[in-house]
């Protein structure tokens, strides 16, 4: 008889999964419905009053901050990737800008986010430069800022909408630009109506590779932001730290986790539905079986 | 008659330092099946991709119908192309894919079902309209890459090895398919392949083309009988071929010594004088195996049959004469004892041929 090793191999997976993400997460959601205990902690007694302070204006307030922050750099992210993807996968030395996107890496993300400090703030590189040009005569407040928040948002996480970008984009056969540009099409229908759907997958990718980190964000908005730029996460490591709440912190977290979740589904549901369009009519044509896109699973 | 005509003039295209054409000059007829015929890299394709619009000349110009389309972008252009790995859109089904150029012109809905049905009933892909090119055969791809250039309408059609990834049995299949079709349409054709044999079956005028030059332009028979030079006698069927200095010079034949070969007499139409070299080209189906030697003085190889390829229809004997070369004789086998009745391998055997059934090319 043969002998089905699938879950041997898979239990490394299995336990590291369990571990580091659904223990954990299991935990903040029992946290979440117990009673704050007086000196922090929790006090294992069944509570809602965490949900019940959800409802608090100013955490409202911030959460549309977050939101607005996440989706303007996610937006701005994507469309700075896709050409500069563009750009290196036609380009005859990709390698070479693929370690070029990469090498800010190998610094500390702690450390690249102070060097901005050391660009923007008002004894700045930047102001400086303005100043010495005599353009302004007295420094320009950049720092501490939702917009300082989006463009340090945006230059730590562009590589994640580069690389899937990329990756979906050196797989197109640009033949078949040249085909719709035959067939009567521009440059820039083109590019609209044959590479954008075909590479919808890593459009797909890039959104959602930048999104969830771009929402979560703690350390950009704690170093770069200001009072209009809290976001959840600072949130959280406040009523953790400082006010010792635990269940609100926790609850907290599993609104940021319901949203994000939402979010992908909503995204992969969206480009699912799409793909499928071709299944159901493929369908129509009689032997063709209903394809599984049908049911939203995206591949 | 449709279609338009396309005119080259002094065509070149360099890529750095490797020319790929070299100042071509062609014209092509209106509603003509035209094919350029050469090796991979001779720039036949090179040549397409600049009538299409995808490459710009280096210099020389293109004329559509006596308009320059050098400075016009692909989209603008009045020709449509079936590309050589058929470019089809993977996303777009079927039905999709051939209405591409009628939905970026905005064609109202009826008329472009209308259209899109025409064409796709014309390359017998009305049931397949739904599916997606993945789910397509080789052949069915092609059909598809073809409605699609041509609901266009285009003046030209241009075709860059359109049948290459097909098997031979499809390939012969589509051609006669493309050639109905091209009557059908009525529209230029220019055909890119590196098969002679697809060349010389469906088109009206081949240009042969190696190393970025036409080497002849002309009929499949003026090619194939009467080949402008050495390369394209050797590359367009097979070849046997002759050389040495003229002896002596008749009315439209030359007389060469053939040194090991003997005398040979050939069918001359070019200026020729006596101590000149010559290159004659024998057809291999026009050569006559025996093994009794023939009473003509002139046009006789003797040799050991070296090989014998019996093919069904035909066999092929290769002749190996005393110096070492080889000569190919094919003969038909018009009645069912002709196989039976042949000659074997290592006979000693007597090639002969016809004077007029020889030609002399450009002289080296």
């Amino acid at each position: 008889m043969k002998r089905n090793y699938g879950m041997a191999y898979a239990s490394p997976v299995f336990f590291w999964l369990s571990f580091f993400f659904v223990i954990p997460l299991a935990i903040i959601l029992t946290y979440s419905f117990l009673s704050s205990g007086l000196y922090g902690g929790v006090v294992w007694k069944f509570s809602l009053q965490a949900y019940a302070s959800l409802a608090n204006s100013t955490l409202w307030e911030i959460t549309r901050s977050t939101l607005w922050i996440a989706v303007a750099s996610t937006a701005i992210m994507v469309s700075l990737a896709l050409p500069t993807a563009y750009f290196i996968a036609r380009s005859k030395s990709k390698n070479v800008f693929l370690l070029l996107v990469i090498i800010p890496f190998w610094t500390n993300f702690l450390i690249r986010i102070y060097a901005w400090i050391a660009i923007l703030g008002n004894n700045g590189f930047l102001n400086n430069l303005l100043l010495s040009a005599k353009i302004i005569d007295q420094p320009m407040q950049f720092l501490y800022n939702q917009n300082a928040v989006i463009l340090v948002t945006v230059y730590t996480y562009l590589p994640f909408a580069i690389l899937p970008l990329f990756a979906a984009i050196e797989r197109f056969d640009f033949s078949l630009l040249e085909a719709a540009q035959d067939l009567g099409a521009g440059k820039w229908q083109s590019i609209r109506k044959v590479l954008l759907p075909n590479i919808k997958g890593g459009i797909t990718t890039a959104l959602l590779f930048t999104f969830i980190p771009a929402f979560g964000s703690y350390a950009i908005p704690q170093i770069i932001g200001g009072r209009d730029s809290l976001m959840l996460g600072n949130v959280i490591a406040r009523e953790l730290t400082v006010t010792r709440n635990w269940p609100l912190s926790a609850s907290i977290s599993v609104m940021l986790t319901l949203v994000t979740t939402l979010g992908i589904l909503v995204m992969l549901r969206v480009s699912g539905r799409q793909a499928s369009g071709h299944g159901r009519r493929s369908a129509v044509s009689s032997q063709n079986a209903p394809s599984s896109d049908e049911v939203g699973i995206p591949v | 008659m449709k279609g338009s005509q396309v005119r080259i003039e002094g065509v070149s295209k360099r890529f750095g330092t490797f020319e790929a054409v070299r100042t071509v000059s062609l014209t092509i007829n209106k509603g003509e099946f035209f094919s350029l015929l050469g090796p991979s890299g001779c720039g036949k394709t090179t040549l397409l991709r600049m009538i299409a619009g995808f490459e710009d000349p280096t210099s020389g110009r293109i004329f559509l119908d006596d308009v320059d389309v050098v400075p016009l972008a692909p989209h603008k252009r009045h020709v449509n192309t079936v590309f050589q790995n058929y470019a089809l859109f993977p996303h777009l089904t079927v039905f999709e894919n051939v209405a591409f150029s009628l939905r970026l012109k905005k064609t109202p809905a009826a008329t472009l079902t209308a259209e899109v049905e025409k064409y796709l009933e014309m390359v017998k892909l009305s049931e397949s309209r739904a599916k997606l090119p993945a789910q397509l055969s080789g052949g069915q791809k092609q059909r598809v890459a073809i409605a699609r250039a041509l609901i266009n309408q285009p003046a030209v059609l241009l075709l860059d090895e359109p049948l290459a990834a097909l098997d031979a049995k499809l390939r012969q299949h589509m051609l006669i398919e493309l050639d109905a079709i091209h009557d059908q349409v009525g529209i230029t054709f220019i055909y890119v392949t590196h098969d002679q044999q697809e060349a010389i079956s469906v088109s009206d005028r081949v240009a042969v083309i190696n190393e970025g030059q036409v080497q002849q332009i002309g009929s499949p028979s003026q090619i194939y009988e009467q080949p402008a030079n050495a390369f394209v006698a050797h590359f367009i069927g097979e070849t046997n071929m002759i050389e040495g200095p003229v002896t002596a010079i008749e009315s439209g034949a030359v007389i060469v010594d053939g040194k090991t070969v003997g005398s040979v007499r050939s069918a001359c139409d070019k200026k020729a004088f006596p101590g000149n070299p010559a290159r004659i080209v024998i057809r291999p189906e026009k050569m006559h195996i025996g093994t009794a030697r023939p009473t003509q003085p002139h046009n006789v190889v003797e040799g050991m049959v070296h090989e014998v390829i019996y093919t069904g229809f035909q066999s092929k004997y290769f002749v190996k004469t005393a110096d070492g070369a080889i000569f190919k004789a094919f003969v038909q086998h018009s009645s069912a004892h002709a196989a039976a009745e042949a000659i074997r391998w290592k006979d000693q055997a007597f090639l002969w041929w016809d004077a007029a059934d020889s030609y002399v090319v450009e002289a080296p």
